[in-house]
């Protein structure tokens, strides 16, 4: 059993503590926007916020979110408002579009303390998340574009 | 639990499925390709019959798209061309996947009907008979404004969303006519000469945005692996780790014994465990110790292979050859040759790595005699028929709601992650979404083979490329052949061969796979020649092969487009090659730069030129093209699987290394040549040219030839020791 706090709102949720949140968030709570790609992370794919910090959810334990804040991709805005959410529409930015909310997650981590990155801070900041359809550069365009435009 | 079967695209099934009112156009196949049936007519067929386009009377227009979407963009490119000649407003309409039913949805090829959506066929294949789909649409449109208003159909237009009478001005809505209009029991005939001129174009050559993005910038996107449905269990699978190999026996016992596992299910290759998280099921696999009988790739040294076996197998006179194409007199160009060129190339396995782990869900009916299959599918056809048989079912008797695709790269054409599901569903008794784990994907892949090629050219006393003979040894049969022809040199005398070996491992189409390593081979070739005959390479294929006009085009544009012979900054440099794919033909240019003390090669730039006849979306194409380049360098720069002991050696993406950010150009260039030609494949022409253009960048860099691809930083190193 674990407490757990998520884009707002409490869960009591019946898991053993090392269950990782991934699985917490997508099959016991239906937040789905949350993707599995690779479990040990190495790709990025399960990004969310805990305490608006960047985690791998596939390999955080939910006991140690307990007690803290956890955003995923739904927490992002209610309605695509984030200014990611709208740069990453106006940049047509996703393909097959698996791996974006984890970007964007990763992405809206970065615009909340550096609110205009260089690329290269951007680079860095997004280089563990992997996009296999390549979208890289139009990731880059989009952040720079919602430091832009807020 | 709460019950979801969301719709990740902006359709609506319920008002599809409500049908009041409206207009429906039901398909069904002529040979000349889909045409559309009144709905009177449809229902008296003994076939089954579905909806193609439907007008609902608030001026909705509801297109059903067989473009399986994996990120290209075909979901929405397809049914922009039948709403661009039906003339339909397109900010009404929505889209709707289409069933899994390739008599009416598929496209015709050989004789045969398919909806796989593979070999960047979506939008080349489908373009003609989707334009009449959506004239003769707009044709019964008309007809029913003329009769009403009481003027010859002749007499009338269209504009988006409505007929209008161009003498007295007057305007009818799509939305209109559906509330009173009939479909006639037979519709209009539309003769090619009566489609739009390309100037008439409103949608096409335009670029709408995709209507699967908004969904894919805040989690609402349904892939297969987001289904959830009351009363699901989770499985996952242990595959046999030798490819070919099938379980024996397991701890059975001390699974079952775990933590919410439910039961284990025997597959033909390999071991399912259902439990009731997945979580609970990945840790049971993980506890799974099974005995394997032996597979066909047992003992397999892929290096060895490559090193040893097939460099014999090329040198065995007697070794068995399967000729691609021949032409000419071989043996005299080279007899009669002023000069002769040889040289050997070699490429590794490579995986797709689509980010979305395969899985499906499956559900039976409480009967047991129909299954509703969630699956990702680049062939819906193929994975229905696929299910129904390993379930000993009718097709009939098998559903399939395709879903988005996190990737697919060629991967997802064989329903077989379907099938697994569905066989683990029967036994579970319960819905189950069952789901690799990344470790399973990559071990139990199927890869784009491994190869060895030796290549060998003569040339004549003018200098000119009078010979070539091309041979590619490896596992594969027709996945090692593609893109090894090479029409647009027009080498008067040539051979090219195939040397088939076998090792059991699983191989598999993968983003215009032969071309991928042919591609490097051939145009690799073609430089060193240039540089031996101390020409520029651009010049070099001008002058000294009968180049066609279609192939100098796009390397005239690359040459533009890169300012090929400008002046490089100080440790840099740039190579050019070009392949042709689905019909397209793309040249492109890299500016590499490279780290001699770690041997990593980084490319700064790309510019690439494409001929893909007439471009739908430019937009989705440019982006498609981009994604070529990134995924070209990804199986340049890093990717690599090898296998010994018939077992992959790669598990996950800390060891099996992809492009990443910090490793992409900071430039991409993408432009089209502007040709009146019907559309060509676009989804493979990015990435095949990538791998030549490198190496012969890194040897204008260095003196020095990459022949064995990916260029990791110890090939790379050797190379520069050698």
């Amino acid at each position: 059993m674990a407490q757990i706090n998520v884009n707002g709102s409490s869960h009591r949720v019946d898991v053993e503590p090392e269950t990782p949140l991934l699985w917490v968030l997508r099959d016991v709570l239906g937040l789905t926007g949350t993707k599995y790609g690779c479990g040990i992370a190495a790709c990025g794919a399960c990004t969310v916020h805990v305490n608006g910090e960047p985690v791998r959810s596939c390999s955080t334990p939910v006991s140690k979110v307990e007690g803290k804040r956890v955003t995923t991709i739904e927490g992002l805005s209610r309605d695509s408002s984030h200014p990611l959410q709208k740069a990453w529409v106006a940049g047509q930015v996703p393909q097959c579009g698996y791996c974006q909310s984890g970007q964007i997650m990763q992405a809206a981590a970065l615009l909340a303390k550096n609110p205009n990155p260089s690329r290269g801070e951007i680079v860095r900041h997004m280089n563990g998340n992997i996009c296999r359809c390549g979208t890289y550069n139009r990731i880059i365009a989009a952040i720079q574009r919602a430091a832009r435009e807020g | 639990m709460t019950t979801s079967t969301k719709s990740g695209i902006n359709i609506s099934r319920r008002r599809f499925l409500s049908g009041a009112g409206g207009l429906t156009f039901c398909v069904a196949i002529g040979t000349d390709g889909i045409r559309l049936l009144s709905e009177a007519q449809a229902s008296t067929a003994a076939r089954a019959m579905n909806a193609w386009v439907r007008i609902a009377p608030d001026g909705v227009v509801t297109i059903l798209s067989a473009g399986a979407e994996m990120g290209q963009g075909s979901m929405t490119s397809l049914p922009v061309i039948v709403a661009e000649e039906m003339d339909a407003d397109w900010s009404k309409v929505v889209i709707e996947w289409a069933p899994a039913d390739a008599s009416v949805y598929g496209y015709g090829m050989n004789n045969r009907r398919l909806m796989a959506i593979v070999g960047s066929r979506a939008v080349m294949l489908y373009f003609n008979q989707l334009r009449i789909a959506g004239a003769q649409v707009r044709k019964v449109l008309i007809a029913n404004a003329a009769e009403k208003w009481g003027v010859a159909p002749a007499s009338l237009a269209t504009e988006p969303g409505f007929v209008v009478d161009p003498a007295s001005g007057r305007r009818m809505s799509y939305g209109e006519i559906a509330g009173f209009g009939t479909v006639p029991a037979a519709l209009p005939a539309v003769d090619p000469g009566e489609l739009k001129d390309r100037s008439q174009f409103r949608l096409i050559g335009t670029s709408v945005p995709r209507r699967d993005i908004p969904a894919k910038v805040n989690g609402t996107a349904q892939y297969a692996i987001d289904v959830r449905l009351p009363g699901l269990v989770y499985a996952t699978v242990r595959h046999s780790p030798v490819h070919g190999g099938a379980p024996e026996s397991w701890n059975d016992d001390n699974v079952k014994a775990m933590r919410g596992v439910s039961g284990t299910v025997r597959l033909p290759d390999g071991v399912a465990v259902i439990a009731d998280s997945l979580p609970h099921a990945m840790a049971a696999r993980g506890a799974l110790e099974v005995v394997w009988k032996q597979g066909r790739a047992e003992g397999f040294d892929s290096e060895k292979a490559l090193e040893d076996t097939y460099v014999k197998v090329h040198a065995d006179p007697k070794a068995k050859r399967q000729t691609l194409d021949s032409k000419g007199d071989v043996k005299a160009a080279f007899g009669s040759a002023a000069r002769t060129y040889k040289a050997e190339y070699r490429s590794d396995y490579g995986y797709h790595a689509q980010m979305e782990p395969l899985n499906a869900v499956a559900r039976f009916n409480a009967a047991g005699d129909h299954v509703e299959i969630w699956e990702g599918t680049q062939a819906p056809d193929v994975a229905r028929g696929r299910i129904a048989k390993a379930l000993g079912f009718k097709p009939a008797q098998v559903t399939l709601h395709q879903c988005y695709m996190g990737g697919g790269f060629g991967r997802r054409t064989l329903g077989d992650y379907g099938t697994e599901a569905a066989l683990v569903a029967r036994e579970a008794r319960r819905p189950v979404k069952l789901v690799w784990t990344r470790e399973e994907d990559m071990g139990h892949g199927m890869f784009r083979p491994q190869s060895f090629q030796c290549l060998e050219a003569a040339l004549d006393q003018d200098g000119k490329v009078a010979g070539w003979q091309h041979c590619v040894v490896g596992d594969g049969g027709v996945l090692l052949a593609t893109g090894i022809k090479i029409p647009y040199y027009q080498v008067p005398n040539q051979h090219i061969e195939l040397r088939g070996v076998s090792h059991g491992v699983r191989l598999k189409h993968w983003r215009a796979v032969g071309h991928v390593f042919n591609v490097f081979a051939i145009e690799s070739f073609v430089d060193e020649m240039a540089a031996a005959q101390r020409m520029d390479p651009v010049d070099f294929r001008f002058e000294r092969m009968s180049i066609s006009p279609r192939a100098r085009a796009v390397f005239e544009k690359a040459v533009q487009m890169s300012g090929w012979k400008a002046q490089r900054p100080a440790g840099r440099a740039v190579g050019i090659s070009i392949s042709e794919r689905s019909g397209s033909l793309g040249a492109g240019v890299a500016e590499i730069s490279l780290d001699r003390a770690t041997g990593k090669i980084r490319v700064h730039k790309a510019w690439v030129a494409i001929d893909g006849g007439l471009v739908v979306q430019p937009e989705a194409a440019r982006a498609n093209i981009e994604s070529g380049i990134v995924y070209g360098l990804s199986s340049v720069l890093h990717e690599r699987v090898t296998l010994k002991g018939g077992v992959v050696e790669q598990s996950n993406f800390h060891d099996y290394h992809v492009e990443r950010m910090a490793d992409v150009p900071e430039e991409m260039h993408v432009e089209f040549v502007d040709r009146d030609a019907a559309p060509s494949g676009l989804g493979e022409i990015g990435n095949p040219w990538v791998a030549a253009a490198v190496a012969n960048a890194f040897h204008r860099l260095t003196g020095k030839r990459l022949r064995h691809m990916p260029f990791t930083p110890a090939r790379v190193l050797a190379a520069l020791k050698a």
